[in-house]
């Protein structure tokens, strides 16, 4: 059976350094099974996070060969053949230990956003049109490769101000839900640091359930938010009524 | 005295993050309970996020004559009416309200032309019955739940594994845990547990579950003397891919089916026309299953051992929309086109009918303060199980646990920990690290091949009896496994605990196995192929006696009349 070298690192907040495993490689196998193999036959205490091995639950994100990566959904046999497979940690969150980071954050930004709020009076009756706008955004495995990528948190390190792309989708799929009935603009603007991003489409190209997230989730959050605060007009009608009323 | 330990108190602790565990969460709290979650998994992970094909639910929305009655037929035939009937009852009857829940807390299922929501058909389902997101529907659950659980104010313990529940004079009083990121030890006082732990499917070799599905929960339960129930009935989902063999078992949903997919052998023979000429592919998953299985071992199967699954005759697009993850899933992990060619397909294990006996009403196990719902509690889904039950399974149960155990938490107080409980967990955690035997993952891979080769799809009394031979011997291996490393994030450690749990449930499903004399849903005995009558009249059940596994039979109570005339009705 062919081989081929997973170079993997090995460490945790205090350092770290790759280490070098030879695996045996089956058609059709995937990084996530080389990764258990080491596991299974190597190195029994390599942490890994994991769950479905079926690109539905988003937790075996990795950075692999320098491109963050589902690891369930990389094949073996789309990488080069004749150098190792490096796979590391994803970088803009903190390490705990091998490829496992602390995500916890994403989760307590998680917590501000608004829930689903019903119109009054709703009936229920949705057309299909509507519904499959709103789905692109709900379709999210939350494996937070987009969050990764983005040079706003993975270089500048943004946490405190900016959300990421994840939650823009997520509010996105909030604010176009047809019967929803909150206004979460100030807060995208605020606390959600929506004008950070200057849409260089990173968190789009790397999203394993190729959600459109910079055209059709954080653009048109962008425009809700210049037309609540900036339109010449509201602003001007602001300041005559002397009030920071939203609009509703 | 606790001071050596981390401790929470909660008034319902929940164990499981799943669809059944955070329905329970939500219901408790809206009781005015204080509710811990524990999850092995982070938050938004646990296996129903794999739940593609939709929600059972009798709305009526696509087919007007369906009712709860027809739902209730349903699920009692499918499940061989080895069914609890009033789980079935309450579940026909309630899986209506708990969609529109779920719709009234941000879910979005597809639409009919009317701006309903839309059903589409189901094996063994006689109207079209499943409410759904394309292929992606237990996201939708779980996501709603997630959301819902984490505003109302659910406190959640993610990647936390509770080892141990603690008893206390017949009632349960709390649960020794501990954190996988350091590995250190927490203590969870409670008045009340439910456990959603799901279902057991890693203890074989080609499964369609993530690797969560130790059946921790239910070896919980066995551990503090609760009573489990029909544990021979284990569902071997008729179509997981079956190549290349990375990919081996990972789930193709019945909704593939259900919008026309048709199964071939290699000579191009629509076999399902054999073996249930009425309903064929939309036939049970315990039927369709044998099906396939049979014509692989005489000798019609595929290339890589399988059945052809087709939905190529459908336009395209259609299929792209309403199977967009089965599509995906094909082209990246097995080079085909599913729009285009038909797919390689087999039978793997998905799905644990048998669980913690509970009583109906409210998911209340054997044992006092201890609860259980969805895939982890016994009942429903009697002999097999209909696709599409388990998610209104877990809203409908999950929503009852959580409700009863806020009710028992309401009229009792704390049991108090006993010290030498928890020090017998910790020495139990912490042996594998001074043990000198061997890695627990080659152990693992042992029970997954004697579970895979004796107790399968069709078994026997020769091969039930060697299972439980080996399963004797790994259970020595696995008291004497070794780790390495430390205790942070320690996959090998870990694993340790969790074969401990498949060890106890697979010996406890080979006993009941052994046992049941007959054929009836998802057990098929080759010695005993045959529905018996009375065997049909009683439940396996598998209890904790001074250290001893102990089967005992329990006798079905008998039907209400207006239920047996409702089974009566025809449609």
């Amino acid at each position: 059976m062919a081989e081929t070298v997973l170079r993997v690192f090995r460490g945790d907040a205090s350092g770290g350094a790759l280490v070098d495993y030879k695996v045996p490689v089956a058609p059709g196998m995937v990084v996530l099974d080389a990764l258990h193999y080491i596991q299974g036959h190597l190195a029994p205490d390599l942490a890994v996070r994991w769950n479905c091995k079926a690109g539905k639950c988003g937790s075996c994100s990795a950075e692999v060969n320098g491109r963050p990566r589902l690891t369930c959904k990389t094949r073996m046999d789309e990488l080069p053949k004749d150098e190792p497979i490096v796979v590391m940690p994803m970088k803009s969150f903190p390490k705990i230990k091998d490829l496992v980071t602390d995500v916890s954050w994403n989760y307590r930004v998680n917590k501000k956003i608004p829930p689903f709020q019903p119109r009054p009076g709703a009936d229920w009756k949705i057309s299909q049109l509507d519904v499959d706008r709103v789905q692109e955004f709900r379709k999210c495995i939350e494996c937070f490769l987009c969050q990764n990528v983005c040079h706003v948190l993975r270089d500048h390190d943004k946490k405190e101000q900016f959300a990421g792309p994840r939650f823009f989708v997520r509010v996105a799929g909030l604010e176009m839900h047809p019967l929803d009935g909150a206004n979460r603009t100030g807060l995208l603007k605020d606390e959600l640091g929506l004008g950070f991003c200057n849409i260089t489409k990173c968190c789009t190209e790397v999203c394993p359930e190729s959600i459109h997230i910079t055209d059709n989730a954080i653009i048109p959050l962008k425009e809700r938010v210049v037309d609540e605060f900036y339109d010449p007009l509201t602003m001007l009608f602001r300041k005559m009524r002397g009030s920071s009323e939203k609009r509703t | 005295m606790t001071t050596n330990y981390e401790v929470r108190e909660h008034d319902v602790l929940i164990i499981g993050a799943g669809g059944a565990g955070l329905r329970a969460a939500i219901e408790a709290l809206a009781q005015g309970a204080s509710v811990g979650v524990v999850c092995k998994s982070l938050l938004g992970k646990a296996h129903t996020v794999m739940a593609e094909g939709g929600i059972a639910a009798a709305m009526a929305n696509v087919d007007p004559a369906d009712n709860w009655k027809v739902h209730f037929r349903d699920t009692m035939s499918g499940g061989k009416f080895l069914n609890n009937w009033r789980m079935a009852q309450l579940h026909a009857q309630e899986a209506p309200d708990r969609v529109r829940e779920l719709e009234q807390w941000g879910a979005l299922f597809d639409r009919t032309e009317s701006g309903a929501i839309l059903q589409r058909a189901f094996g063994g389902h006689t109207f079209k019955r499943l409410c759904h997101v394309g292929d992606r529907t237990g996201l939708e659950l779980i996501r709603t739940l997630q959301d819902r659980g984490v505003q109302q104010g659910v406190d959640c313990y993610m990647e936390c594994t509770v080892t141990r529940l603690m008893v206390e004079n017949g009632r349960f009083a709390g649960a020794f845990a501990y954190w996988r990121e350091n590995g250190r030890f927490i203590v969870f006082k409670a008045k009340a547990v439910v456990i959603a732990t799901g279902g057991i499917g890693k203890a074989w070799t080609v499964t369609s579950n993530s690797w969560e599905y130790t059946g921790d929960g239910m070896a919980l339960a066995y551990e503090a003397g609760a009573e489990l129930m029909d544990m021979e009935f284990v569902q071997f989902h008729p179509t997981g891919m079956v190549w290349p063999p990375g990919v081996q078992g990972i789930l193709v949903t019945e909704a593939v089916r259900g919008e026309g997919g048709i199964l071939r052998n290699k000579l191009g023979e629509r076999f399902m026309e054999k073996y249930d000429p009425k309903r064929l592919e939309l036939s049970t998953r315990d039927v369709v299953a044998r099906s396939i299985y049979t014509e692989v071992r005489e000798g019609r199967g595929t290339e890589h051992g399988g059945a052809y699954l087709d939905i190529s005759h459908k336009p395209a697009e259609y299929v792209k929309k309403k199977l967009p993850s089965m599509y995906h899933q094909f082209k990246e992990l097995a080079d085909v086109d599913i729009t285009k060619e038909p797919m390689e397909v087999g039978p793997t294990c998905h799905y644990m009918m048998g669980g913690i006996r509970v009583e109906a009403e409210t998911g209340q196990s054997s044992m006092p303060g201890i609860f259980a719902a969805g895939e982890a509690a016994a009942g429903l889904h009697g002999a097999n199980r209909l696709g599409g039950n388990s998610l209104s399974d877990l809203l409908v149960f999950g929503r009852r646990a959580g409700m009863a155990a806020a009710a028992h938490a309401k009229k009792t107080g704390y049991a108090s920990l006993d010290n030498a409980q928890m020090q017998y967990a910790e020495r139990e955690l912490l042996a594998p690290f001074s043990n000198k035997g061997e890695s627990p993952y080659a152990i693992h891979r042992d029970l997954q091949t004697v579970m895979q080769s004796l107790v399968g799809i069709y078994r026997n009394a020769e091969d039930l009896e060697r299972a439980l031979n080996e399963l004797q011997m790994l259970k020595a291996r696995a008291a004497a496994a070794s780790v390495e490393g430390s205790r942070m994030f320690n996959p090998g450690w870990h694993l340790v605990g969790e074969l401990k749990s498949m060890l106890i449930i697979a010996e406890a499903v080979t006993k009941s196995a052994m046992a049941r004399t007959e054929s009836r849903g998802a057990h098929s005995r080759i010695d005993h192929p045959d529905l018996d009558k009375a065997w049909g009249q009683k439940h396996n059940i598998i209890v904790e006696e001074r250290g001893e596994m102990v089967r005992r039979e329990l006798p079905i109570p008998p039907m209400p009349d207006e239920l047996k005339q409702v089974l009566a009705e025809q449609q």
